[in-house]
């Protein structure tokens, strides 16, 4: 051993024993053991971590050339875009990001139904998931008023309203998130507050939690067998391989330089994504007294959206203003039980009967199609295929504990299959 | 730790007083965090009441969505003769015609939503999630109503009301639009924001 190996492993010691570093770095990278068949849809979680820090830099960037007054925030986006250096970059580098944040969670927890990576004992991991992603909703609707383009105050002003549609006190409620009797540069100023500061601070938490969580009993797999029931003579999992350097470095490194292809191919080429990632309407300032032909939210939302306008008639009494909010909390809401609504005794959809294949399809279709509705004007026939839709997306969670129960699954292997 | 000679009875009281006077604190410390979201007295005087020139508003001209009061667009229809006469013609289409609900000053809770019959003074935002409705006056069949005799249509959800904001039934607006508080001054100044002791 060289004397530097030697200083270094020293210095190691000494830290050691007043910080467990050594311990850490094995307990969550170097000897956290991966079940070895992960495929395609395993690297969207790291891809989020990416998108995350991509997220906070460029975010941390931007605030030093943006201005959050009503009155000096349109014109420091322009500016940004314009004179500060390569800040058009950073500022398509934080709004490509905001989609792809979602695109890569949208497919991560479609991995984590498909695989039932939120069964027990993962409960608390999809918990933790289902908590990122509403804070990443709130993250995306504040960081998206911030502009204060005409789409920013509309949409703002139409979500803002939800509010206002709760019983009694929604009105009020309304005017104390605004802090005025309308949207205004006040309203601005604090969403700003939220989105630099107490939004970014709880997912960080929210995002240690759910690894924390993940490394306490270990990652799920596509064949959902547990790898810990077969260990080598030392304990470690026959079936799995260490999380660093062999699924950082073989796997995962590769992914990400490809996903960043992707996402560049995006940011350079496409950044406004034809109106999807930036509304046209965005382009011109905010104005209290001239809506938009169309309101229509970032395609991450427009699903529920669409939930929201599918309520067209009064119940019980209230409003159809108010069922629609309540749909639409209620959509968000529900994936919370899933863990015990599933009453599988397999997890993997591969060794799941046909209920669970057939309900998952339609899950996934009703929620593409309420998409591509809540980009478009209402008509009454889009509304009625907007109502089934709905319907299906919380059959899907609502029956799961009949269809989970009765379908015939198929007998799950000891050990992961490859390939 | 040994629990010899532990008292736990008043370990017990200590932990609950302890408790009770953290909670209050902490209740106590949470005002100023809750009460500094509410409008400031600066966005409190920004809502002061304004005054309007409506003199040479012609019949069947809308003033709006210029002026604002409180920054929410404020509508002043001058209604015509006609449009007044067909204002009760198909109430069984509207979802609440005798403007039951409150959203309108006690006066103008009457049969043209106003307190000059002619001049209709609303806040220009649908009761639904607060789009600006468009003002459609034309009497002829819309893309949107195949029987439409005039009134407002809100482009983000569709929907409909008449020429005294009285929402249609079966669209997602819940109620009719609200008629803010308002008085006229004089025959041509009209006030929005106030009541001038009227109420």
């Amino acid at each position: 051993m060289s004397s530097i190996q030697q200083s270094f492993k020293n210095f190691m010691n000494w830290v050691d024993q007043r910080l467990p570093v050594t311990e850490t770095y094995e307990k969550h990278l170097s000897k956290y053991y991966a079940p070895k068949n992960f495929n395609f849809w395993y690297y969207f979680g790291v891809f989020a971590f990416v998108v995350l820090v991509n997220q906070l830099l460029t975010g941390i960037w931007l605030t030093m050339s943006y201005d959050p007054t009503g009155e000096g925030a349109f014109a420091s986006i322009e500016y940004i875009m314009r004179d500060v250096q390569y800040g058009w970059m950073l500022r398509y580098m934080h709004s490509t990001g905001a989609s792809a944040f979602f695109v890569v969670v949208y497919i991560h927890m479609f991995r984590g139904l498909m695989y039932g990576s939120y069964q027990k004992p993962r409960e608390l991991i999809w918990l933790f998931g289902m908590l990122i992603y509403v804070a990443l909703m709130a993250e995306g609707f504040f960081g998206y008023i911030l502009p204060w383009g005409n789409m920013s105050f509309w949409g703002g002003q139409v979500i803002v309203s939800l509010v206002g549609a709760i019983p009694f006190v929604g009105e009020d409620l309304a005017v104390w998130v605004r802090g005025d009797f309308n949207m205004s540069g006040v309203t601005l100023n604090r969403f700003f507050a939220l989105h630099v500061a107490l939004v970014p601070l709880v997912l960080l938490v929210l995002v240690v939690l759910h690894i924390l969580a993940l490394h306490e009993v270990g990652s799920n797999n596509p064949d959902g067998v547990d790898i810990k029931k077969y260990p080598d003579k030392d304990g470690k999992p026959l079936d799995g391989i260490p999380f660093h350097p062999d699924y950082t470095i073989g796997h995962d490194l590769p992914g990400i330089v490809l996903f960043l292809f992707v996402f560049c191919a995006v940011m350079f080429f496409y950044p406004d994504g034809g109106g999807y990632l930036i509304e046209h309407a965005n382009y011109e300032p905010a104005d209290p007294l001239k809506t938009p032909d169309l309101i229509a939210p970032v395609w991450y939302y427009t699903p529920f959206y669409s939930m929201l306008r599918a309520a067209t008639f009064p119940l019980f009494g209230l409003d159809a203003k108010f069922w629609g909010l309540v749909v639409m909390a209620g959509a968000i809401a529900i994936p919370f039980v899933l863990p015990w609504l599933d009453k599988s005794p397999v997890k993997s959809i591969r060794y799941k009967g046909w209920g669970s294949r057939i309900f998952l399809a339609l899950f996934v279709i009703a929620f593409f199609v309420l998409g591509y509705l809540g980009t478009v004007h209402p008509t009454p026939t889009k509304t009625l295929i907007a109502q089934v839709c709905t319907g299906i997306y919380f059959a899907y969670f609502l029956f799961m504990p009949w269809y989970t129960r009765v379908e015939k699954t198929r007998p799950v292997p000891e050990r992961v299959t490859l390939g | 730790m040994s629990d010899d000679g532990v008292n736990s009875g008043r370990r017990n009281f200590l932990i609950g007083a302890t408790t009770v006077v953290g909670t209050a604190g902490v209740v106590g410390v949470a005002v100023p965090f809750v009460a500094s979201f509410n409008p400031s007295a600066r966005t409190l005087a920004a809502g002061a009441p304004i005054k309007i020139d409506i003199s040479r508003l012609i019949p069947g001209e809308i003033l709006g969505p210029i002026p604002a009061w409180r920054d929410k667009p404020i509508f002043v229809l001058m209604r015509t003769e006609e449009m007044l006469v067909k204002l009760n013609s198909s109430n069984k289409r509207l979802a609440d015609p005798k403007s039951d609900r409150l959203q309108q000053p006690e006066y103008a809770r009457n049969e043209t939503r106003s307190i000059r019959p002619d001049v209709l003074v609303l806040i220009g935002l649908c009761t639904h999630l607060s789009c600006s409705p468009k003002f459609r006056p034309e009497i002829k069949p819309q893309a949107f109503d195949p029987n439409w005799i005039g009134g407002f249509y809100c482009p983000c959800h569709g929907s409909k009301f008449d020429l005294a904001g009285r929402v249609y039934a079966g669209v997602p607006a819940p109620s009719n639009l609200e008629v803010p508080p308002h008085y006229y001054e004089s025959e041509s100044v009209l006030v929005i924001g106030g009541d001038g002791g009227f109420a």
